[in-house]
């Protein structure tokens, strides 16, 4: 990490800023040569089926073209395309910690810059919809989201169609600002989507990330955020449905760099079907400058038919006991009996009943992730995923 | 007309050590307008005999019938039964995270209706029903029974027990765990249900104290899984007095 205030940078070494022992905050790189093709043993990538990545950890070619990329910018938003060598591109201080996200970084042509400019309230939302054109050849994307000081947007990335995809996306949310960014996975049933996304949050700035996930053969998903100062908040939330056969992975990391800031992360998701697969792994380390801050995180799953796997881990590491509070929960459930029986015992029918405990296990997310552009998709889609199997299988 | 008749019933549950018998023979019918206190010390089966008759999965019916005006209960599912007329106001009210009270309770009557009840009337209702248990009407927007202490969660069941007004209302130690003022407002909602005439009401208490304010016809003492002793509302007197000691010796 950069670190530009002098006053700090002499309390840095003290404070250990730069290097912490811990394998939540692995040493990332530019240099390929850093990350050799995984095996599968490594902890990063034990969860991931490797040979379904469609040789994207290995050399498979990128390149930059299978996506058709349709921008529709809010009012005093500015969406542009910028070489990749442009100097926006790492802004975010984002380097790469996996072999795709570096082989992606490297690969990619060009990156989409979204940039909200200063102190501008921006009603809607800013919405850049990939289209995936086949899973022929694999694209590397970059994108960069701007949030320049004080402004408040929103800005919605949605991915559709075929494709296989390895992406970094960088957002940057500068002091007092407030940006919402919704990344939303509706893919067809074979694509393959590697995303990268690092977050930087300045001083007293805030942060709504979301994630949702109901398509792809694959998808996997590697959130990251740190601060920039101090008062920085991040929300993260999630919402996936993984149907029969289908992977889908979140790994969260939440890295306290500053004091007196916040972050919360709820990742709800459901499964259904044989081979059904969701991997969250949420990673928040503290380090000993965060003192004040607050950190608290969670992912329930709910398993709607047998033959499902969830895997939960939530990891807390805590260098600094200053802190006003952190914590995490972790559940993994099927059907609540006694919901159910309480439902029907008011002459409720099972299917209705089964309908309504899982729209209140989703409920209260999507009212929180609050993005009127994309709440009646989310609510369409649960309802979809739903007719599949739910109420046809009892 | 609302008769339900329970005959000979013998109830199980699983154990780690294989079935238990927990109902021993439970013959009981409850007429047109009836109401019935079955009192007793914990676990003597008057819980289950409530869960039982409601369809609860945990329990197996290993012989007797349940009839409701003739209908045979036992072979319904849970919702049938609910359909068909029987009420469970539980002890312990579940929590259904994200389901507001209003979609509860609208889903809850459409199906015991048949059909959905008319928008401007229904609203009208809730709110009443509601008002009548001293429930604000901003308990319409917050999910079911999460974050209700426990006399709101009381409250709530007698709101839905006036709003899909059931033939026959099973109370389940509604009155465990209320304060004297809660107690009162849940007895004023099952007095204004038995009003009604032609209701029945199975009312389960541990304690004495809600039938100073719900006048049974029946009193049943129940140990052990069976009915001990049946009389009028003086055995309740001679409860409060005397305690369950001579039955569960007896029983013993």
């Amino acid at each position: 990490m950069t670190v530009t205030d002098p006053a700090l940078d002499s309390v840095a070494s003290a404070l250990e800023m730069d290097k912490v022992e811990s394998h939540l905050h692995p040493e990332g790189s530019f240099d390929l040569a850093d990350h050799p093709v995984p095996t599968g043993r490594e902890e990063i990538w034990r969860f991931t089926p490797l040979k379904r990545l469609r040789g994207l950890h290995q050399d498979a070619p990128l390149g930059p073209t299978g996506l058709e990329v349709q921008v529709d910018a809010a009012a005093g938003v500015q969406v542009e395309q910028v070489p990749a060598d442009s100097p926006v591109r790492g802004s975010s201080g984002l380097v790469p910690t996996d072999r795709v996200s570096a082989r992606a970084w490297h690969a990619a042509g060009q990156a989409t810059v979204v940039r909200v400019p200063a102190e501008a309230v921006v009603p809607g939302a800013t919405v850049v919809t990939h289209r995936g054109q086949g899973v022929d050849g694999a694209t590397a994307g970059h994108a960069v989201i701007v949030a320049e000081k004080f402004s408040k947007s929103t800005v919605v990335l949605r991915f559709e169609g075929s494709a296989v995809l390895a992406d970094n996306v960088e957002i940057v949310v500068e002091d007092g600002a407030e940006l919402t960014v919704v990344s939303l996975q509706d893919w067809a049933d074979d694509a393959v989507h590697h995303s990268t996304q690092h977050a930087r949050v300045g001083r007293d700035a805030s942060l709504k990330h979301v994630s949702v996930s109901f398509g792809g053969d694959v998808v996997r998903h590697d959130a990251t955020a740190e601060y920039a100062g101090p008062g920085g908040s991040v929300e993260m939330l999630g919402l996936y449905f993984a149907d029969a056969g289908q992977h889908i992975e979140h790994r969260l990391f939440v890295d306290h760099t500053a004091p007196h800031t916040r972050s919360n992360v709820v990742y709800k998701g459901a499964l259904q079907g044989e081979g059904a697969h969701a991997v969250w792994i949420g990673n928040v380390l503290i380090r000993k400058v965060a003192e004040g801050i607050e950190t608290y995180e969670e992912n329930r799953n709910l398993v709607l038919t047998d033959g499902c796997q969830a895997d939960s881990v939530p990891n807390l590491e805590i260098e600094t006991g200053e802190i006003e509070g952190a914590g995490h929960a972790s559940a993994i459930g099927r059907f609540d009996d006694n919901q159910l029986f309480y439902l029907r015992s008011r002459g409720v029918e099972e299917d209705e009943a089964r309908r309504l405990v899982v729209h209140g296990f989703f409920h209260e997310l999507i009212r929180k992730i609050d993005v009127p552009e994309i709440e009646a998709k989310l609510t369409e889609t649960v309802e979809a995923e739903l007719e599949k199997n739910v109420l046809k299988a009892f | 007309m609302s008769t339900l008749e329970i005959k000979d019933l013998h109830v199980s549950v699983d154990t780690e050590d294989g079935p238990k018998e927990i109902l021993k023979g439970v013959t009981l019918t409850i007429k047109d307008g009836e109401t019935h206190a079955i009192m007793g010390p914990n676990g003597s089966g008057k819980s289950t005999l409530a869960y039982s008759v409601a369809g609860h999965p945990k329990y197996t019916v290993t012989s007797g019938s349940v009839l409701l005006d003739g209908e045979d209960v036992l072979a319904m599912s849970v919702d049938e039964r609910a359909r068909a007329g029987l009420f469970l106001a539980m002890q312990y009210p579940v929590e259904v995270p994200g389901v507001s009270v209003a979609n509860f309770l609208r889903t809850a009557k459409t199906a015991i209706d048949g059909e959905a009840p008319k928008l401007r009337t229904w609203v009208k209702d809730v709110n009443a029903a509601l008002e009548r248990v001293d429930l604000d009407p901003t308990f319409s927007s917050r999910s079911v029974n999460e974050g209700f202490s426990g006399g709101e969660k009381k409250r709530h069941e007698i709101a839905q027990l006036e709003l899909l007004a059931p033939k026959v209302a099973i109370l389940d130690e509604t009155d465990s765990g209320l304060d004297i003022d809660a107690l009162k407002v849940v007895s004023e909602g099952v007095n204004r249900f038995t009003a009604q005439g032609d209701k029945g009401v199975l009312l389960i208490t541990h304690y004495t104290r809600i039938l100073r304010y719900i006048k049974p016809d029946f009193v049943h003492v129940f140990v052990a899984g069976r009915i001990a002793e049946q009389g009028g509302p003086e055995l309740a007197d001679q409860l409060e007095a005397e305690g369950y000691d001579k039955y569960t010796k007896a029983a013993v």
